[in-house]
């Protein structure tokens, strides 16, 4: 039986939208799909080595806040310096009392997986990115190589 | 159903977790024999359901024990 296959086009790089993508791909892979990642964009930070992933409350009202913050807490006041810092640590902390997984660990369940990994050649160029930077396991490649999976999947998602 | 042959404790895991432990537990074991598995994550009741469908792997049991939910899976061959 030939196994069904997903791609998925990832172009965020905050905490939040890095799940997306890899729960669906990791998901997918227990499946039995073959999955194919393109990370391009601020998406390319989800591979790096070293993880920095955040949060922002700014300019995203649909963000769950502590002590209905939403409701009285200044749309402004997202901005004050420590913020960003404040959130992504709550957030952090609530993933894991949940116990949702890591974004390493679904990373590394997708590679266990065999997920091809495939990081956007020009986006590197764009924003002098180091191949050193990012993990070993991906290749590097542009739209031609995204779509050499696509054309031949039976799921495209775009994230 | 108290026989299996292997149990994978996924409680206080969530989505997608106890989907991505139970599959790399049967990857380990082999065609016929039987996975237990102990969840608290209650969107796992339908996941288990559509993995199963989806694998091949038979959904023997799915169960709610005391606030928990079981499943007995076997591995297709």
């Amino acid at each position: 039986m030939d196994s069904k296959r997903l791609t998925i086009i990832a172009t965020k790089g905050t905490l939040d939208w890095a799940y997306p993508p890899f729960i669906l791909a990791s998901t997918a892979a227990a499946l039995g799909y073959q999955v194919t990642m393109f990370f391009t964009f601020y998406g390319l930070q989800l591979l790096k080595k070293e993880l920095n992933l955040r949060v922002s409350p700014l300019g995203n009202p649909g963000m769950p806040m502590p002590m209905g913050m939403n409701s009285w807490f200044p749309v402004l006041g997202t901005a004050i310096p420590g913020m960003e810092t404040m959130m992504t640590s709550m957030m952090k902390n609530t993933i894991k009392s949940k116990g949702v997984a890591t974004i390493e660990e679904l990373r590394d369940l997708c590679l266990e997986a065999d997920a091809k990994l495939i990081g956007c050649q020009m986006t590197i160029d764009l924003f002098d990115m180091k191949r050193e930077d990012f993990i070993d396991d991906i290749d590097i490649g542009g739209a031609a190589t995204y779509f050499e999976h696509a054309g031949e999947a039976n799921v495209n998602l775009f994230i | 159903m108290s026989n299996f042959d292997q149990e994978l404790d996924a409680r206080g895991l969530n989505c997608p977790l106890p989907i991505l432990r139970a599959k790399k537990t049967l990857n380990a074991m082999t065609g016929g024999q039987i996975l237990k598995i102990m969840a608290t994550d209650p969107g796992s009741v339908k996941d288990f359901e559509a993995f199963a469908k989806q694998t091949g792997n038979e959904l023997l049991d799915s169960s709610e024990v005391e606030g928990e939910f079981h499943f007995t899976l076997k591995k297709s061959v």
